[in-house]
Formats: structure tokens, sequence, C-alpha cells
């Protein structure tokens, strides 16, 4: 590509290993039921699963027959019956009710819950309150960490976020420190791990003391940093429209699990096609980071030359025809598929996205982060809401306005809001309490001069001992202050430079040039500086809980090492592919190579949508 | 020494020996008679119980328990129920199972610790037979009632009682413990386990062999021994798909006891039968072994043989090692024989010392013979024999040049270990961990030094059992314990003082479990036991402290039960991490408590967030309104008025519909203010839209964005046209142009162009496909933008359109 990247990237550590793990575990808890049985999986789970072993490996292994849970009566005639779900409530109790209906219908079973990651305390009490603890047998199954891409592992934990940074639910901070164990033991030890955020901080500490806990080995590092991030320390980044072609398709066909389902209007016959999207798919590995405007010139390029190379068939003769059929043929059928698919889903994307609207969209978006023609913007976004374009992209604009002006002026607060409540229902107060209390959609308080004391108030309620203050201060520490971040970060780049997006400057390519994601501007910062020494200010306006520790293990001996270039990101309450592609392009620039680790793979609609209470 | 072979007896391919162990130094009156006896395997302790059954009500029995050499290590008198089985756990503790079903746990001493009950219906129908069985799981009890019904509880640290099936016939003759509950009833066998009873065939055991009256499984649940009333005796494996022997004894009447005698690794298992005055060995071969008993005696199954206790004395019977049979078989010529010979020559100074080490070396035997020496040294009891079988080893050991000295050295190591605790006064133990628990600390953690064990799994146990006696020592003072623990246990790895703690706690110390609490490292190691001593603050604090959500919870719910709501309320309002935790839950599981929760707090918010939620799962209107109603009294009170304003206008908007919907059948109910008003427009409702719109105080714009769209879709052009009139458009005209155009009526759209605003006139000219309209527009207008965008839609054959725009342009950008 047109990118002056350097060659000298380190190769990435193989994370096949920890679906071979997560495999032989799986199937080790099968056997623990002995003889046929049915499987129920719930259905969040199906995909990932679908990675670790496929239908075929649970037939080996005595499964039966295979069901997604639905919270129905069962219809299985098997006598065993085997429940793989996440540990939730709900579905706990479903299963009671399945159990307790045999039970009165005098039928015998044998049930057996594998809960994954891990079992929560509230479940065992759940099963005791229902009566049926002593009827069902329950397991842990420790699958962690699902390797989407050569550098994308997820927890699959949508619910992160929404439990720990709206509910204040804590429970999942044990879990991304156990997945961060879990990478530390095969692919550690890290000599250095920074992270910022309350979140980040608890799941550090979990991982230290599981570290202590275990038995320390000496080995290779594969993986030199880590940096841990909250969600919420960066709202701006996913609140944006994606633009690069990843995040665009995501934004748009909505990727699950690596894979995307383009319906009949990509692939121009009447059949949906599911294509798994990842460094394996040629086509896609080099458009995936690209601005969306180039994509399609990339594409019709890419078109002509493997048109070139079928037309080097004519002229042939019979030996080198043979030649050709066994070693180009296939890859180039292979090619030409992706090539369509990825032209159809383009001329999708560009029927829908370079309309009017989405152009406006765009500008008004860009307004918002450069703090210019606010009104014009307010104005937008009302009439947004007017005309119902969308319930979950009004809300989303919303957001940015709050965020990017440290929260609206009271007046606009309550015309908005009464405009959004009459468009789409009063049940929407919920979600605007939501939205308040996770300082998404504020209102800016009078008097600003409060802030030295609410910084001083946010640090007492989030410390971890002294949590004596009641939750609703904590929502005062919450204060985005966007525009100081953004000019000492210098994220928004000056708007008056043409910027080309055919070769990036600098990350803010990803939004077309119109901003640098201040997750990744963090990252790039931290790592630059080896800690967050000289950004003091910017901590504070981020509300600190920033951290940076060296590890045990004699970091400076083998400081050269190419590990040392290898860095692991864990977001902590989801990522979006932009964020990723930024990364990308950052690891590019500086020779390094960066692994995402989230708790999901986000982006404005799955987080919006994380926060909606209209439970009608 | 030449007597070694004296006790030998000959089964089959294999010999028998009975060794002494030692004379009893209990002193036992009426022997062993009427009592009930259970001793511990691995040369574990022995209790014994007087006359059990017949006992007047006035005399108290005594129960004893004895090292396993007969020293006294407790006596006192049984002031319970009466008790039909003793027996102990793999931590040796010894377990009194009473006729009513309860179980009475005491330790090594004698001190009663707890008890459990095997469930209430066996209460009313009394225990008939207990066993106290061993497995992976830990010590498990079952029994049996005199009705027949079996229950079981595999492990009596996390009691689960198992009452199993109702058997055929609800009679049985015969018990054992293996794969659920195997029983017989006459010829019959079943294994009863927790769902069913099923039967099951002992391969090669006709009927004829009559009913299976006694039955015993091995030491490792591998093998099963059934006894049937014409004096057969079945061998088999314990899943019953082969068949090893069949042995006639003989003897009609059951045996009191059956007992698998079976070396690991060795091929030749065999049984111990013992009847009143006789004990014998029968194993695969159709021989046995008979010895006649004087004493009544008790047999004890353990890993390598069986342990035949006496009043008098306790002696072991077992397979003789295969090493031990080749070297002192009369005129055997192993190696390992004939190295012994050698050294015994040489001792004597005799030069037939050189014979027998050439004969060996000539088969270049020597290293096999100085094995077999080491090992047999392993097996032996008697010192003297160990002594002289070492000796040999290392005589031979000194013509050897490349021998590994390890398992001499470790074997001498061993034996010095297992004469010490085999001496009387400690008495039998093997293992350093039961060492421990009969508090010789200071030998345990010798011998743990000594046999090099690592200090996570040596000394760091010891220490750990003296710390939890120590805590135990009414004499000393709070501080002078915790001081002498600190001392001693310092930071050894594996010691956990949240266990010493418990212990404390246990001997009635809470102040010095406190204390001794404090110096746990791990926050989460304290909560349970600060929540058995009722601390349930301190607990939660800890909980939160930990980090680890589920101990939170675990916390939450044990306050939830123990307190009463208010304080409890009043807890969790201390403690935010908590408190968020169990709203979780409530909203998942107790929607009524969230709204207790919420009213202890006064958190008006979250109390009129938590009506306004419950009111959309009300089907009926009136109670949803009142729902609503008591919503708006709490925003009110939380001095939300916006949101109060909100509902409000919700439940004046739900009674709208709700009006409509009975005098039109409009289908309104539940639907937004905007898809109210939308419905009402597409439903030719027009005034009752507009009264909405009045009402509602819904935005200019947003109302004449709703009707134009609505007008457009259903085609009413009239009516559109006298809207656009009625007064000043808020939303301006393009609008109306770009709707029109939506719905492709280009004449309609055209009428509204005029009317838009100079600066949205060359957009509405292009919307509508006016060229030149919008040229004249944009050139009137001397945009650069506008001039630009017109240009773009300009095609090219039309000349002098672009000229004329391109000349505008120039002059646009010259200015």
């Amino acid at each position: 590509m047109a990118h002056s990247a350097r060659t000298d990237c380190p190769e990435l550590p193989d994370f096949f290993l920890l679906k071979r793990l997560a495999r032989d575990q799986l199937i080790y808890l099968l056997e623990q039921l002995p003889g046929k049985k049915d499987l129920f999986i719930e259905a969040d789970l199906m995909s990932p699963l679908d990675r670790i072993a496929n239908v075929s490996t649970l037939k080996q292994h005595e499964v039966d027959k295979l069901y997604k849970v639905e919270y129905k009566p069962i219809v299985s005639t098997s006598d065993q019956l085997c429940f793989l779900i996440r540990p939730r409530i709900q579905t706990v109790k479903w299963i009671c009710d399945v159990a307790n209906a045999d039970k009165a219908t005098g039928r015998f079973r044998r049930y057996k819950i594998i809960f994954t990651p891990q079992k929560f305390y509230a479940c065992d009490a759940v099963l005791e309150e229902q009566g049926i603890i002593g009827d069902v047998t329950t397991d842990e199954w420790s699958f962690y960490l699902l390797p989407l891409d050569d550098d994308i592992i997820s927890l699959e934990l949508p619910e992160f976020f929404r439990d720990n940074f709206l509910a204040g639910d804590q429970r999942w901070v044990r879990t991304a420190g156990s997945a961060l164990h879990l990478l530390h033991s095969l692919y550690g030890p890290f000599s250095k791990v920074y992270g910022i955020g309350r979140c980040s901080k608890m799941a550090y500490e979990s991982w230290r003391e599981q570290v202590e806990e275990g038995e320390q080995k000496a080995r290779q590092a594969e993986i030199g940093k880590v940096f841990l991030i909250d969600r919420d320390v960066d709202f701006v980044t996913p609140l944006c429209s994606q633009v690069v072609y990843e995040g665009l398709v995501d934004d748009i066909f909505k990727i699950k699990c690596a894979c995307v389902e383009f319906g009949p209007d990509v692939t121009s016959s009447d059949k949906s096609i599911k294509v798994m999207l990842n460094s394996q798919d040629r086509v896609f590995n080099e458009i995936r980071n690209e601005h969306f405007s180039n994509v399609f010139g990339f594409l019709s390029q890419k078109a002509r030359n493997l048109q070139t190379s079928y037309d080097k068939r004519r002229g042939m003769d019979i030996k080198q025809m043979k030649t050709f059929v066994s070693e180009e043929l296939k890859g180039l059928k292979q090619e030409h598929r992706l090539l369509s698919l990825h032209i159809g889903a383009c001329e999708s994307i560009m029927k829908k996205k370079t309309k009017q609207d989405f152009q406006e969209l765009l500008k008004t978006e860009h307004s918002l982060l450069e703090g210019f023609e606010i009104r014009e913007s307010i104005s937008f976004i009302e009439e947004h809401i007017n005309r119902q374009v969308s319930m979950i992209e009004s809300l989303r604009l919303l957001c940015l306005l709050s965020i990017t002006e440290n929260g609206l002026l009271p007046k606009d607060y309550r015309s908005l809001k009464a405009q959004y409540l009459q468009s789409y229902g009063v049940d929407h107060l919920l979600t605007f309490a939501n939205l308040r209390q996770l300082g998404l959609l504020v209102e800016q308080q009078p008097g600003e001069t409060l802030t030295v004391m609410e910084s001083k108030v946010g640090k007492l309620v989030n410390d971890r001992t002294g949590g004596k203050l009641s939750d609703a201060f904590s929502s005062l520490a919450k204060k985005s202050n966007f525009r100081a971040l953004s000019r000492k970060l210098n994220l928004v780049p000056k708007s008056d430079e043409e910027y080309d997006l055919r070769v990036p400057r600098d990350m803010a390519y990803i939004f077309s040039g119109a901003y640098v994601p201040l997750s990744c501007k963090l990252i790039e910062q931290v790592l630059e500086r080896d800690g967050w020494t000289g950004l003091e200010e910017v901590t504070r306006l981020l509300n600190g809980h920033e951290f940076a520790v060296t590890g045990s293990s004699g970091a400076d001996s083998k400081a050269k090492n190419d590990a040392q270039r290898i860095i692991l990101v864990m977001f902590l309450g989801g990522c979006t592919f932009s964020e990723i592609s930024a990364l990308r392009f950052l690891g590019r620039e500086r020779g390094c190579k960066f692994i995402v680790v989230t708790t999901a793979i986000t982006n404005s609609s799955r987080l919006i949508e994380a926060l909606l209470d209209n439970l009608v | 020494m030449a007597f070694i072979t004296a006790n030998w007896n000959p089964l089959g391919e294999a010999f028998y020996r009975k060794t002494e162990l030692y004379e009893m130094c209990w002193n036992l009156r009426d022997g062993l008679r009427d009592c009930l006896v259970a001793a511990a395997p691995y040369g574990g302790p022995i209790a014994l119980l007087r006359e059990p059954v017949r006992r007047s009500p006035s005399s108290r029995p005594q129960l004893e328990i004895y090292s396993a050499s007969g020293v006294a290590i407790a006596s006192f008198p049984w002031k319970s129920g009466p008790v039909v089985q003793l027996g102990w756990t793999v931590s040796d503790e010894l377990l009194c199972i009473q006729e009513d079903g309860s179980v009475l746990i005491y330790d090594l001493f004698g001190s009663f610790k707890r008890h459990f009950s095997m469930g209430q219906e066996v209460m009313q129908s009394q225990v008939l037979e207990a066993k106290v069985f061993h497995s992976p799981y830990g010590t498990g009890v079952a029994i049996v009632t005199a009705s027949s019904r079996f229950t079981l509880a595999t492990n009596i640290d996390d009691l689960k009682l198992r009452r199993l099936p109702e058997v055929p016939g609800n009679t049985w003759s015969a018990g054992e413990v293996c794969r659920g509950i195997l029983m017989s009833n006459g010829p019959e066998l079943y294994i009863l386990d927790t769902t069913s009873c099923t039967a099951v065939v002992p391969p090669g055991l006709g009927p004829q062999a009559g009913s299976i009256v006694h039955m015993s499984v091995s030491f490792s649940y591998k093998y099963l021994a059934l006894f049937t009333d014409t004096g057969h005796m079945w061998t088999g494996s314990s899943h019953l798909q082969d068949k090893m022997s069949e042995v006639d004894t003989k003897k009609t009447t059951p045996p009191k006891q059956m007992v698998w005698c079976r070396r690991p690794k060795s091929q030749q298992p065999s049984v111990v039968l013992m009847w009143d005055r006789l004990l014998m060995v029968a194993g695969v071969s159709h021989d046995t072994i008979q010895f006649p008993l004087e004493d009544p005696c008790v047999l004890i199954g353990e890993l390598d043989g069986v342990r035949i206790i006496s009043s008098a004395n306790q002696e072991l019977l077992q397979e003789v090692p295969l090493v031990c049979q080749e070297i002192f078989k009369i005129a055997s010529m192993a190696p390992g024989a004939l190295l012994l010979e050698a050294h015994r020559e040489y001792q004597k100074s005799s030069q037939k010392a050189d014979e027998y080490l050439r004969e060996i070396k000539e088969q270049s035997m020597l290293g096999e013979a100085v094995r077999q020496c080491v090992e047999a040294a392993g097996h032996e009891y008697d010192s003297n024999t160990q002594k002289s079988l070492l000796r040999a080893a290392s005589f031979g050991k000194c013509f050897l040049t490349d021998f590994s000295p390890e398992a001499f050295v470790s074997t001498c190591r061993e034996l010095r270990v297992l004469n010490a605790v085999r001496e009387r006064g400690v008495g039998l133990p093997l293992t350093h961990t039961q060492l421990v628990y009969r508090q010789f600390y200071p030998l345990a953690i010798e011998v743990c030094r000594y046999l090099k064990i690592p200090d996570y799994q040596g000394v760091s146990r010891v220490l750990k059992h003296w710390a939890s006696c120590k805590v135990q020592q009414k004499d000393l003072s709070d501080e002078a314990i915790a001081r002498a623990v600190c001392v001693k246990v310092g930071d050894s790895p594996g010691v956990s003082y949240s266990h010493i703690a418990a212990k404390a706690y246990e001997c009635g110390r809470p102040e010095l479990a406190i204390k001794l609490l404090d110096f746990e490292a791990r926050s989460g190691e304290q909560v349970p036991l600060l929540l058995k001593m009722k601390r349930s603050q301190l607990a939660l604090s800890k909980a939160v402290e930990s980090g680890d959500t589920d101990l939170v919870y675990t916390v939450v719910t044990y306050l939830k039960s123990e307190m009463n709501r208010g304080d409890f309320f009043m807890t969790l309002r201390n403690q935010p991490v908590a408190l968020s935790l169990y709203r979780q839950f409530c909203k998942l599981q107790e929607q009524e408590t969230l709204k207790d929760l919420y009213n202890q707090d006064d958190d008006h918010q979250e109390l009129a967030n938590y009506y306004v939620t419950a009111s959309y799962r009300e089907k009926r209107l009136e109670s949803r309104l009142s729902l609503l109603q008591t919503a708006v009294d709490e925003y009110n009170k939380a001095k939300n008025e916006f949101s109060a304003k909100a509902t409000e206008e919700e439940m004046r908007l739900l009674r709208f519909q709700r009006k409509l919907d009975d005098e039109k059948g409009a289908g309104l109910l539940g639907l937004s203010l905007q898809a109210t008003m939308e419905a009402l427009l597409a439903l030719g409702l027009h005034k009752q839209a507009e009264q909405l719109y009045r009402d509602f105080r819904v935005p200019d714009k947003r109302f004449w964005w709703l009707k134009l769209k609505s007008l457009a879709e259903k085609e009413e052009w009239e009516e559109l046209e006298k809207f656009s009139k009625s007064k000043k458009s808020p939303i301006g005209y393009l609008a109306f142009v770009e709707v029109c155009m939506k719905s492709n009526n280009k004449p309609e759209a055209k009428k509204y162009v005029s009317k838009v605003t100079p600066e949205q006139r060359v957009k509405a000219h292009l919307a509508v496909g006016d060229l030149e309209g919008a040229a004249d527009a944009a050139i009137e207008r001397k945009s650069d933008s506008e001039l630009a965008a017109v240009l773009a839609r300009c095609p090219a054959s039309d000349r002098q359109l672009l000229d004329r725009l391109n000349r505008a342009a120039a002059a646009a950008a010259k200015k």
C-alpha cells in the first residue's frame, strides 16, 4: 500500500494455542457426562463456540442434538441435558424451570451446567432457591479468550460494558484479570504494564494476585508490553461514525465474531452469504484499514489486475496452462469471489452513505469535534429527532454533543430531551437517566468553579476502600473535559490544511482527518514517554487512575528483544474497528505491532443500545 | 535369621505371613467381646465402645481411643444415644453413628467437634446398619434403616444426603458400598444408585450357589468378594465383568468378618475370613490357610495386608513380597539371597564370601542383588532383618562402580522414620501427616526435614497444625498465643492464618481469632470466618476490599438472611459496591426488594424510575396510570420537574389515546406522541392531531414536518397547498419541494420553489431538476460553492449554460 510502512515490524505470536486449550477443556467437560446428551447453548455463545469446536467435534463426544437456549419449554427426549451458558441469572432460572417441569411430570434426567468463562455465586444462589441444586452438576469452562484474527482477541462479553460502567457491578473485573493472566502465562512475562481507568486498575490488581498465587516459570516473552484502558476514558471515539472500511462494514452489516452476513443486495443473488472477515481474506486484508473513499478505486484496480491474470491464459501452451490451472487458478477464483463480494458491499455502502444525509451527518460530527457552529449542529440534531431519522442515531448525536461540549445548556438539554420523548416515547426517560449516570448526556451545572472540589470528591469516591459517598457523587467526577483534552493532545488537526486520505499522515485518517482517536493517542503518548510523565494535566482531566508498572523480569537486558515491540492493548468495555485500524497504522509507523484484546467489539449503536432502558 | 520363613504359609504360588506388630499396651478386662471396635487404616488409632446394645440406662458405656499399639489416648463415658457403628475419617476423626441417624464427630483426642444427621426419616425407623467408607471425595457414610431404606452421604465435609430408591421386596441380606450401594437379597444382587435399583449378575455365580450373606470390596474398590449360605466364596472384579475364583470354604455359617488381603501389583489377591475361632485365607487356588483363633479379633483392611487386633496383641497378615520370597526362600539362588549369604560369610571372615560374590558377579547380577536387598529391607518389620539386608547391600555396593546410591539412601532414611514411629510409645503411624495429627510436632518437623519434604507440604503443614492446637490452649492469654503463633509461623508458605483463626473461633476465642486474622494477607480469606463470627460489617468491607464480587455477593446473601431488613439496607448503604451488586440481583430476581431499597434510601429519583418501569409491565390502563402517578409524585419529591412533567404528559397522552381508541378504534394506546399524531393524520383525524399539537406544545417545526409528510404520502396536494399557506412555514419551503419530489410529483414541487429562501433556492431548483433556474439563482448569489454545485450537475452538451456558469464562477472568484 501507499503507507510508508517500516519493514522491521516483529512477528505476532500465534494465538491458535488459545483455541486449542479451550477446545480440549470443553471436550474434557463434555466427557464428564458420559453417554449421549443434548446440548443447549446460549444464543450469544453459538458463534464463539463454533470457532472453537464445530458440530462434528461435539458429536464425536456424544452430543446428540444441539439446541439454542430460547427460554421456552424444551422438546428434548434425551435423558441427559447439558447446558453451556454464560453465568446469567435469567438463564439459570430458565434451567430451573426446565428441571422443575421434568420433576412435575415425574421425568428423570441428568442435568449439567457448564458456565463460561466462570460461575458466579449468584447462579448457585438461584439454583438453591429454586430447589434444584442437588439435581444438577455444574462446571466451569474457562474459555476467556477467543482469537478473532491475528491481532484481535475478544472476551465476547458485550455485557461487560453495561454491567461494569452503568450498573457498577464489578463481577467481570476478575474475569478480565484471569484473561490477562492466561495471556501472561502463555506469552509473558510482560516487562511493562500501563493503564488508565478504574476498571483497568482493578483488573490489573486481580491479575497480579493471580500471578502471585500461581507458579512462576521463566520463559522467553512473546509479548512485551501491556496497556489497559477503560472504555469510559474515551467515549467520543466509539460514538463517531466509522469511515474506515472494516468499521463501516460493522456499522452497516454488523460483524459478529469476525463473520458478516452479506444480504441479497450485496451478493446480487437471492441468497445471503456469510463471509469470514480476517487476514486470511487477502482482498479484505488490504482494504480493511483504508478510508472508505479509497476503497472503491482500489477494488476496481484489483479487478483489472485480476482480469490481466486471467487473460494470461490466452497464448499459453498446454504445459503452461497446466501449471496455471494447478497453481494459480484456484487462488484467482477465490480472489475473484471475494473481490466481487467486497465490490458488492462497497456499492451497497455507497448507496447508503454517499447520500446528502450522510455527508451532513459527518459534517455535524466534525463540527462537534472541532467545537465550531454548535448552534447549527444543535438544530441539525433537533431536526434529526423531529424527523425521526433514527432512534439510536439521534441519541448518539446528543451524547456526542454533550461530551464535546461538557454538557448541554439546561435550556437545550430540556428541549432536546422533551422532543426526543415526543418522538420515541416517554419510556426513554429511563434511557436518559442511564446516559446521565454514565456522564454521556448531562446538563451543564451552573457555576463551573466547582471543578477542583469535584475532582477531589471524585478521587474519594473512586478510592477502593473509601467508598462511603453515595453513587450520585461519582457522576460528578465524570466530566468529559473533551475540549481541554483535545487542545492538550492536539486531537483535532487544523482544518485549513488539505488532508490526503490516501497517504495518511496520522491516525486522524480513520475519521477523514478530522479527529485523532483519544484512546489511541493516549496509547501512543504513553508508549513514547514510557509512562505518564509529562501527561499529568491530561490524566487530571481524565480523572486519574493511571498507572505504569515495570515487571520483575529484568526487562533492561532484553529491551532490544522483538517481544518488546509487541504491545497488547486491552480495552475494558469494548473497542471499535476504527480504533484497531488506528493502532495498526501506529504500529506500521513505529515498527511495532499491537494486539487488541477487548471485552467485545463495539460501535456506536452497540454502545447506545446497551444503555437503552425502554423495556416495553 | 534362619527362621525367617517359619511363619510363611503357602497359598497357591504365594506365601502369606503373619507378623506380630505389638503386644498391646492396653489392659482390657473383657477382651474385645461385646465391643464396637473401629481402627483407622494406615496404622491408625483404635476406638472402642463397650456394650453397645444391651446396657442398662444407669451405666454409661466408656468410649476409649487407643493408638495402634494400645497406648490410651482418650477415654470418656458415652452420654449420648445408642451407637450402631464407629468409624474413622480420612483425617482421623472419629464418627459415632447413632441409632437415630445422628452422627457425632470427635477428634483423635476425644473432644467433640460437631454432629450432623442422616435425615429426618431415619429418626423414626432407626439405623439398622451403617458403614463408613473412604473415597476420593473424602469420607462417606452409608446407612440402612429398619425399613430397608438406604441413605448415602459421599462426603461428610460437604454433606449431601442421597436417599436411595426402595429396594425390591424391601429386604436385603448383605450390603457394601461400591459404585453406589451393592446389595443382595437372597441369591440376587443389586446395584442401588441415586435413581434406580439395577439387578446385576456376578459372572459365573449360579443360583445353586445359594443366597449371598456377606460381601466385601477391596481397599482399592477394585475387587469384590461374595459369601453365600452354602459356604461358597466368589471373588471377582467390582464392576462384575470377570470372575477370579470360587472357593468352597465348607463353612455354612457366615463369617463374622471378611476382608481383602492384597498387595498392590500382586497378581494373587486373597480374602481373609474370620469366624469365632478360625481365621481363613482363601485365594485364587482351592487351598486355604487356616489359623485357629483364641481370642475374639477384629480385622482391619490395609493397603497391603490385614491387621488383626486382639486383646493381647496385634498382627499383620500379608502376602510375602516377591523380593523377600526370593531372598529368604529356602535354598534360593536369587542374587539377593547369594549376596546376603556372602555378607554373612564375610562377617564370619570366611573365604566363602568371595565364592558367593564371584558367583553373583559371573552372572553380572551384582546390581540386581543390591537392589533386591535394599527393596526387601524396606518390606521387613524386624529391624535386625532390615539391618542385615542393608549391610549386605552396602557390602555388595562396594564392588560396583556406577551404582546409584539413591535408592539405598532413601530407603535407609525412610526406614529410620518408620522405625521411629513404630516405636511403641508412638504406635505405628506410617506417614508424616498422621504423625502431625497425633501431636508429635517436633518429631514431625524433624521427619519432614529429614525426608527433605518441600516446606510447602511438610513443615508448613506441621506448623499449621501446631498453631491450630496452640490456640486451643486455654491457659494462655490471647495476646501470648497470637504472639507465639506469629513468631513461629511467620510467613511460612502455605500456612493460612485464617485457618488458624477459624480454629481459635471454634474453641470459643473470637478475640484471638480476630487478632490472628489481622496477619492474613489475603483479605478474601478472612471473609468466611468473619461471617461465621457474625462480624458481618467487617466481613463485607473485607470482601469489597478483596475485589472479588463473588465474595461480596456471598456476604450480601448471608447478611440478607441474618439481619432484619432495615439493618441490612443500612449496611449496604455504607458499601456502594455491595449495594450496586445487590441492586443488579434484585432487578432480575426481586423487583419488590428494589423498591424497598430505594425507599429506605429516600432515593426518589430511582424510585420514580422504578415505577415507570413497573408501569410498562402493567396491562390495564388504570393500574398503569396509577403507577405513573406514583412516579410523578416521586419525581416531584426528587425535584425532577422535567421528568415529573414528562410523566404527567404521558398520562394525559394515554388517556387521550384511550378515549380515541374507544371512540374511533384508532389503536393508539402506547404509541409515542409523534407516532400518535402520525397515526391520527394517517386516519385523517386532523382536528385531533391539531389538538395534540396544541395541548402538548409540540414544536412547530415537528408538526409541520409531520403534516407535510403525511399529506404528501396520502397525496392530498390541495390540502398541502392550503397548509403551506396557513402561515409562514417554520421549516422553510425547501422541505416541501423535497417531500413532493420524494413522492415523484414534480409539478407540485415546482409550486414551492419560488417560496424557498434565497439561500436554499439553488438547491430547490436542482431538486426539481431545473438547471436553468438553479444557474440563474446561483449567478445571482455569486456563490462559489453553489456555482460549483450547479456546474457539477450540468451536462457537457449544454455549452451555453456551461459558459455562463464558468464566467460567473470566474467573476465570483475575482472578488
